[in-house]
């Protein structure tokens, strides 16, 4: 079934995109990321024009967010009070971010940063989450069942200044490299379409030293407002968000996140860490490979309304 | 006396050069993009009208052109540097028609020479009003190509030359199809007789494509009204994700 984008100016099919939606939304509520690392470069892909994309793409993480952290409200794995923290500099992050892009949008580099930023960042992370969570898998085989207790660290975080108890996590920390690490994530944000998950959690995890079932439903929580914030300003200073294409996306996303989450229950932390880890590095070698091989067509085209 | 007969000589050919006019039918005058839209096909056809008979000295020819609203294009290109692909250099093409389409009865340099094609700016080559460059560019032409090859490309420039139908010299039809990405506006139709490459008429009409109903809705909101925009979809994409979460408790509990 065909369907005419109002913002996007194209035509697709329904069901290919109510599939996307449904495919990256199952990854979304597994991991706990908004999915929009792997949603913006498939729109892309499917001839949804870049600027939409990133900007629709922000919309649908909303929804499948909200759907995810609800189930996580149940459980009780939020930490609410963390998530506000993050999400104090995570705005802050939006704003600068946003700025950025239109500047350099404006010099015709965007495709370019995006492209380096998420190879930079997703190969970072990847490969060293997944060298981690590969030993650590392989410990908690050898072991049995106990992981090894790393949380008892002090590092820097523990000797900054303005400490405060985060209960949920049960963490005794500053407060200021939870808003750092929100300020860096709203950042990438706004720049390159997405939620920011695949760094938050890492962060959370690796830096914060919160516990891995804690993790996810906050890096949920305060992506909702990330994106919500990023959606917003997107609308209101390119006209970029399509609502019939964010429609059909977070239709499909919405319930795949459902049947994530209830995956994500039944697997160990481990084991979802290293499937993460494999995502994030396929996909950044991707588009590491898209960079270094000469394209087909040198030339690109932007238009500009003609009055 | 001689002077009278030469004008009068001169008014009957101007009057013969006149004589043969363009009658014109469309299949549609609008193009609506609605919810549904995949593309639209318009069929264009018309007779010439003459009150003189048919010329044989020279095969009439017919031309006929459809163009979209002309745009602002910046054509970027990229080169290596460093080991990667990035866009290097921009070219500005200050207009280009989103949508081009010329149809002819036999191939273009038969039917029209480069001075009316010049003139009227009939082929895609001449449609695309090229380009400032900057000093630095040396060939600003490969920018105006790749205009022209990215766009026939997705079918929204397309040369069909030999697909205009001319029954005894009178009756003429075509259809131009048009893909879905089509940009909003008053489409030119032009309509041009050729005999010895040179024309002889012209018509022109136009098309009108616009989005309506819903699409017509989002669009003017989220141009008009951006911020109640953003936050509609905000709120859509809240409660799809509410009540999902909800309705699968529920589902479970059952």
């Amino acid at each position: 079934m065909q369907i005419y984008l109002p913002i996007a100016e194209v035509s697709v099919n329904a069901f290919l995109i109510l599939g996307l939606g449904g495919m990256v939304g199952l990854l979304s509520g597994m991991f706990g990321i908004g999915g929009g690392f792997l949603m913006t470069p498939l729109l892309f892909f499917i001839g949804i024009p870049p600027a939409v994309a990133v900007a629709t793409g922000a919309n649908q993480i909303v929804a499948s967010s909200f759907s995810g952290v609800m189930t996580h409200f149940h459980k009780r794995t939020v930490d609410l009070k963390m998530g506000c923290v993050l999400l104090a500099g995570g705005l802050i992050g939006v704003a600068v971010g946003m700025v950025i892009f239109n500047y350099l949008k404006s010099l015709g580099q965007v495709d370019l940063l995006v492209q380096l930023f998420y190879v930079v960042f997703l190969g970072t992370v990847g490969i060293l989450m997944f060298a981690e969570s590969i030993n650590a898998y392989r410990k908690s085989r050898r072991i049995g069942a106990n992981p090894p207790a790393r949380r008892r660290q002090r590092n820097w975080v523990h000797v900054w200044p303005f400490k405060m108890r985060f209960r949920t996590s049960g963490l005794y920390i500053s407060a200021i490299p939870p808003m750092l690490v929100g300020f860096a994530v709203g950042v990438l944000a706004a720049i390159m379409g997405v939620g920011g998950g695949f760094i938050m959690v890492p962060a959370m995890i690796y830096i914060l030293g919160m516990p891995t079932k804690v993790v996810v439903g906050t890096s949920l929580f305060q992506i909702i407002f990330v994106a919500a914030f990023t959606t917003l300003l997107h609308a209101i200073t390119n006209y970029t968000v399509d609502v019939v294409l964010a429609v059909l996306l977070l239709l499909g996303g919405v319930i795949g996140a459902q049947f994530g989450t209830q995956v994500a229950v039944r697997l160990k932390a481990e084991v979802l860490r290293v499937l993460l880890a494999g995502l994030v590095v396929m996909v950044c070698g991707k588009l590491a490979l898209d960079l270094l091989i000469e394209p087909r067509e040198l030339y690109s085209l932007a238009t500009a309304e003609k009055d | 006396m001689r002077w009278v007969l030469a004008l009068c000589l001169l008014l009957l050919l101007s009057t013969l050069a006149r004589s043969e006019e363009v009658v014109l039918g469309l299949s549609d005058n609008q193009v609506s993009i609605d919810t549904s839209f995949t593309g639209s096909q318009i069929l264009i056809f018309g007779a010439v009208k003459r009150e003189t008979p048919i010329r044989t000295d020279s095969p009439l020819h017919v031309v006929i052109t459809v163009q979209g609203p002309k745009q602002r294009v910046t054509v970027r290109r990229k080169s290596r540097w460093f080991g990667i692909w990035i866009n290097t250099d921009a070219v500005v093409a200050d207009a280009a028609p989103s949508f081009y389409a010329v149809a002819t009865t036999a191939p273009l340099d038969e039917v029209l020479t480069q001075t009316e094609d010049l003139r009227r700016k009939i082929s895609i080559n001449r449609a695309i009003r090229s380009v400032g460059a900057p000093d630095t560019i040396k060939d600003a032409s490969n920018f105006t190509d790749a205009i022209i090859r990215i766009r026939q490309n997705e079918k929204l420039y397309q040369e069909m030359e030999g697909s205009v139908k001319l029954d005894q010299q009178t009756l003429f039809r075509t259809a131009i199809s048009m893909p879905s990405d089509l940009t909003e506006g008053e489409y030119l139709v032009r309509i041009f007789l050729t005999r010895d490459g040179e024309i002889v008429s012209n018509y022109d009409a136009a098309i009108d494509v616009r989005k309506v109903g819903l699409e017509r809705w989002l669009f003017a909101l989220s141009r008009e009204q951006p911020a109640i925009y953003g936050l509609m979809a905000l709120v859509i994409a809240i409660a799809a994700g509410w009540g999902a979460s909800a309705a699968f408790r529920k589902l479970r509990n059952w």
